[in-house]
Protein backbone atom coordinates (compact mmCIF):
# COMPACT_ATOMS: atom_id res chain seq x y z
CA UNK A 1 0.00 0.00 0.00
CA UNK A 2 3.06 2.24 0.18
CA UNK A 3 3.17 4.28 -2.98
CA UNK A 4 5.50 7.06 -3.87
CA UNK A 5 3.10 9.87 -4.60
CA UNK A 6 5.83 12.49 -4.97
CA UNK A 7 7.74 11.89 -8.15
CA UNK A 8 10.63 14.08 -7.03
CA UNK A 9 11.36 11.96 -3.99
CA UNK A 10 13.44 8.95 -4.99
CA UNK A 11 12.52 5.51 -3.69
CA UNK A 12 14.65 3.62 -1.20
CA UNK A 13 16.35 1.55 -3.88
CA UNK A 14 17.53 4.64 -5.70
CA UNK A 15 19.11 6.29 -2.67
CA UNK A 16 21.32 4.09 -0.57
CA UNK A 17 21.80 5.74 2.75
CA UNK A 18 25.37 6.38 3.82
CA UNK A 19 26.48 4.76 7.05
CA UNK A 20 29.35 5.00 9.42
CA UNK A 21 31.48 1.91 8.95
CA UNK A 22 32.87 2.13 12.49
CA UNK A 23 29.45 2.20 14.08
CA UNK A 24 28.26 -0.63 11.88
CA UNK A 25 31.28 -2.87 12.52
CA UNK A 26 31.47 -1.73 16.16
CA UNK A 27 35.09 -0.69 15.84
CA UNK A 28 36.11 1.32 18.87
CA UNK A 29 39.71 2.11 18.19
CA UNK A 30 41.42 3.39 15.05
CA UNK A 31 45.05 2.35 14.81
CA UNK A 32 47.44 4.97 13.46
CA UNK A 33 50.04 2.30 12.72
CA UNK A 34 47.85 0.70 10.06
CA UNK A 35 48.60 2.95 7.10
CA UNK A 36 46.82 0.74 4.56
CA UNK A 37 43.55 1.14 6.41
CA UNK A 38 43.90 4.90 6.81
CA UNK A 39 44.47 5.17 3.07
CA UNK A 40 40.71 4.69 2.63
CA UNK A 41 40.02 8.07 4.22
CA UNK A 42 42.46 10.03 2.17
CA UNK A 43 42.33 11.20 -1.44
CA UNK A 44 44.97 10.77 -4.12
CA UNK A 45 46.94 13.72 -2.90
CA UNK A 46 47.01 12.41 0.64
CA UNK A 47 44.40 14.87 1.91
CA UNK A 48 41.69 13.83 4.33
CA UNK A 49 38.36 13.08 2.70
CA UNK A 50 35.33 14.93 4.07
CA UNK A 51 32.71 13.18 6.14
CA UNK A 52 30.02 13.77 3.55
CA UNK A 53 31.86 11.47 1.13
CA UNK A 54 32.98 8.65 3.43
CA UNK A 55 29.83 8.76 5.59
CA UNK A 56 31.82 8.49 8.80
CA UNK A 57 30.22 9.83 11.95
CA UNK A 58 31.71 12.92 13.56
CA UNK A 59 33.08 10.97 16.52
CA UNK A 60 35.15 8.70 14.32
CA UNK A 61 36.07 11.38 11.80
CA UNK A 62 37.87 13.18 14.62
CA UNK A 63 39.71 10.00 15.52
CA UNK A 64 40.61 9.37 11.90
CA UNK A 65 41.97 12.86 11.46
CA UNK A 66 44.16 12.45 14.56
CA UNK A 67 45.45 9.05 13.52
CA UNK A 68 46.19 10.17 9.95
CA UNK A 69 48.21 13.04 11.36
CA UNK A 70 50.12 10.66 13.63
CA UNK A 71 50.81 8.33 10.72
CA UNK A 72 52.12 11.28 8.70
CA UNK A 73 54.46 12.31 11.48
CA UNK A 74 55.93 8.81 11.63
CA UNK A 75 56.40 8.75 7.84
CA UNK A 76 53.91 5.90 7.49
CA UNK A 77 51.81 8.14 5.24
CA UNK A 78 52.89 11.07 3.08
CA UNK A 79 52.01 14.67 3.90
CA UNK A 80 51.85 15.47 0.19
CA UNK A 81 51.59 12.92 -2.55
CA UNK A 82 50.69 12.65 -6.19
CA UNK A 83 48.83 9.63 -7.44
CA UNK A 84 48.46 7.85 -4.16
CA UNK A 85 46.33 4.70 -4.69
CA UNK B 1 4.64 11.04 51.47
CA UNK B 2 7.07 8.20 51.54
CA UNK B 3 10.55 8.76 50.16
CA UNK B 4 10.05 12.52 50.42
CA UNK B 5 13.58 12.92 51.75
CA UNK B 6 15.12 11.92 48.39
CA UNK B 7 16.36 15.01 46.57
CA UNK B 8 14.46 15.77 43.37
CA UNK B 9 16.69 15.79 40.27
CA UNK B 10 16.12 19.47 39.60
CA UNK B 11 17.87 20.24 42.90
CA UNK B 12 21.14 19.56 41.07
CA UNK B 13 20.30 22.24 38.52
CA UNK B 14 20.32 24.96 41.13
CA UNK B 15 23.56 26.65 42.05
CA UNK B 16 23.65 25.07 45.50
CA UNK B 17 22.85 21.72 43.95
CA UNK B 18 25.67 22.14 41.44
CA UNK B 19 28.07 22.84 44.29
CA UNK B 20 27.01 19.65 46.04
CA UNK B 21 27.33 17.72 42.81
CA UNK B 22 30.93 18.85 42.26
CA UNK B 23 31.81 18.10 45.87
CA UNK B 24 30.30 14.64 45.62
CA UNK B 25 32.05 13.78 42.36
CA UNK B 26 35.34 15.03 43.77
CA UNK B 27 34.94 12.85 46.86
CA UNK B 28 34.27 9.83 44.64
CA UNK B 29 37.33 10.75 42.57
CA UNK B 30 39.56 10.88 45.64
CA UNK B 31 38.25 7.55 46.84
CA UNK B 32 38.73 5.73 43.55
CA UNK B 33 42.05 7.35 42.50
CA UNK B 34 44.99 4.97 42.82
CA UNK B 35 47.92 6.08 44.94
CA UNK B 36 50.51 5.92 42.15
CA UNK B 37 48.90 6.66 38.82
CA UNK B 38 50.19 4.47 36.03
CA UNK B 39 49.17 5.11 32.46
CA UNK B 40 49.76 2.89 29.51
CA UNK B 41 51.84 4.45 26.75
CA UNK B 42 53.04 3.49 23.34
CA UNK B 43 56.19 4.87 21.77
CA UNK B 44 57.35 4.44 18.22
CA UNK B 45 60.72 5.74 17.13
CA UNK B 46 62.69 5.64 13.91
CA UNK B 47 66.46 5.10 13.94
CA UNK B 48 68.79 6.08 11.09
CA UNK B 49 69.43 3.40 8.48
CA UNK B 50 73.21 3.94 8.65
CA UNK B 51 73.44 1.89 11.86
CA UNK B 52 74.48 -1.75 11.87
CA UNK B 53 72.24 -4.37 13.49
CA UNK B 54 74.31 -4.33 16.67
CA UNK B 55 74.20 -0.55 16.89
CA UNK B 56 70.41 -0.66 16.52
CA UNK B 57 70.20 -3.20 19.32
CA UNK B 58 72.45 -1.04 21.45
CA UNK B 59 70.33 2.06 20.86
CA UNK B 60 67.10 0.21 21.62
CA UNK B 61 68.71 -1.26 24.74
CA UNK B 62 69.64 2.22 25.89
CA UNK B 63 66.04 3.44 25.76
CA UNK B 64 64.78 0.25 27.33
CA UNK B 65 67.23 0.64 30.17
CA UNK B 66 66.15 4.26 30.65
CA UNK B 67 62.56 3.09 31.12
CA UNK B 68 63.48 0.18 33.35
CA UNK B 69 65.54 2.42 35.62
CA UNK B 70 62.49 4.59 36.24
CA UNK B 71 60.29 1.79 37.47
CA UNK B 72 58.14 1.39 34.38
CA UNK B 73 56.66 -1.88 33.31
CA UNK B 74 57.42 -2.96 29.76
CA UNK B 75 54.43 -4.74 28.31
CA UNK B 76 55.40 -5.35 24.75
CA UNK B 77 58.03 -4.37 22.27
CA UNK B 78 58.27 -4.89 18.59
CA UNK B 79 60.87 -4.29 15.94
CA UNK B 80 59.54 -3.57 12.47
CA UNK B 81 63.00 -3.67 10.94
CA UNK B 82 64.19 -1.47 8.10
CA UNK B 83 61.18 0.17 6.49
CA UNK B 84 60.73 2.63 3.69
CA UNK B 85 59.68 6.12 4.80
CA UNK B 86 56.80 7.83 3.04
CA UNK B 87 58.93 10.94 2.59
CA UNK B 88 62.63 11.69 3.22
CA UNK B 89 63.67 12.66 6.75
CA UNK B 90 67.17 14.11 7.10
CA UNK B 91 67.74 13.01 3.49
CA UNK B 92 67.11 9.38 4.39
CA UNK B 93 64.50 7.25 2.69
CA UNK B 94 64.52 4.29 5.10
CA UNK B 95 64.66 3.77 8.85
CA UNK B 96 64.53 1.19 11.61
CA UNK B 97 61.15 1.31 13.34
CA UNK B 98 60.80 0.19 16.90
CA UNK B 99 57.76 0.10 19.18
CA UNK B 100 57.54 0.10 22.96
CA UNK B 101 54.37 -0.45 24.94
CA UNK B 102 54.75 0.22 28.64
CA UNK B 103 53.05 1.32 31.83
CA UNK B 104 54.59 4.38 33.37
CA UNK B 105 54.01 7.28 35.68
CA UNK B 106 53.18 10.43 33.66
CA UNK B 107 56.20 12.26 35.05
CA UNK B 108 58.59 9.88 33.31
CA UNK B 109 57.42 10.72 29.80
CA UNK B 110 58.87 14.23 29.50
CA UNK B 111 62.38 13.09 30.41
CA UNK B 112 62.00 10.08 28.14
CA UNK B 113 61.20 12.35 25.20
CA UNK B 114 64.16 14.59 25.99
CA UNK B 115 66.31 11.47 25.71
CA UNK B 116 65.02 11.01 22.15
CA UNK B 117 65.64 14.62 21.24
CA UNK B 118 69.24 14.42 22.44
CA UNK B 119 70.01 11.27 20.51
CA UNK B 120 71.14 11.97 16.96
CA UNK B 121 70.41 8.43 15.84
CA UNK B 122 66.68 9.02 16.22
CA UNK B 123 64.93 10.47 13.18
CA UNK B 124 61.41 10.61 14.63
CA UNK B 125 59.55 9.53 17.73
CA UNK B 126 55.98 9.60 18.96
CA UNK B 127 54.56 8.75 22.36
CA UNK B 128 50.83 8.40 22.89
CA UNK B 129 48.79 7.52 25.91
CA UNK B 130 46.55 4.54 25.27
CA UNK B 131 42.92 4.61 26.30
CA UNK B 132 41.05 1.46 27.25
CA UNK B 133 39.97 0.74 23.68
CA UNK B 134 43.52 1.08 22.43
CA UNK B 135 44.81 -1.30 25.10
CA UNK B 136 42.18 -3.86 24.15
CA UNK B 137 42.95 -3.37 20.47
CA UNK B 138 46.69 -3.86 20.97
CA UNK B 139 46.10 -6.96 23.03
CA UNK B 140 43.91 -8.52 20.38
CA UNK B 141 46.44 -7.53 17.71
CA UNK B 142 49.18 -9.33 19.60
CA UNK B 143 47.03 -12.41 20.05
CA UNK B 144 46.22 -12.46 16.33
CA UNK B 145 49.87 -12.02 15.43
CA UNK B 146 50.91 -14.82 17.78
CA UNK B 147 48.26 -17.09 16.27
CA UNK B 148 49.43 -16.27 12.73
CA UNK B 149 53.05 -17.01 13.64
CA UNK B 150 52.06 -20.28 15.28
CA UNK B 151 50.17 -21.21 12.11
CA UNK B 152 53.19 -20.41 9.94
CA UNK B 153 55.48 -22.46 12.13
CA UNK B 154 53.01 -25.32 12.04
CA UNK B 155 52.90 -25.10 8.24
CA UNK B 156 56.67 -25.21 7.96
CA UNK B 157 57.14 -28.07 10.37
Amino acid sequence: MISNSFAAIPTQEETRKKFCRFKKARIKHIDYKDADFLLKFVNEQGKLLPRRITGTSLKFQRKISVSVKRARHLALMPYVADGLK
Amino acid sequence: MAKAWILPPHFFWTSRGKMWKTLLTFAVHLKTKPFLSMNQYETIFILTPVLSDEQVKEAVGKFEKFLNDRGTKMIHQESWGLRKLAYPIQKKMTGFYHLFEFQADPTVIASFEVEFKRDERVLRFLTVRLDKHAIAFNQSRRVKKGAAEALNEGGEA
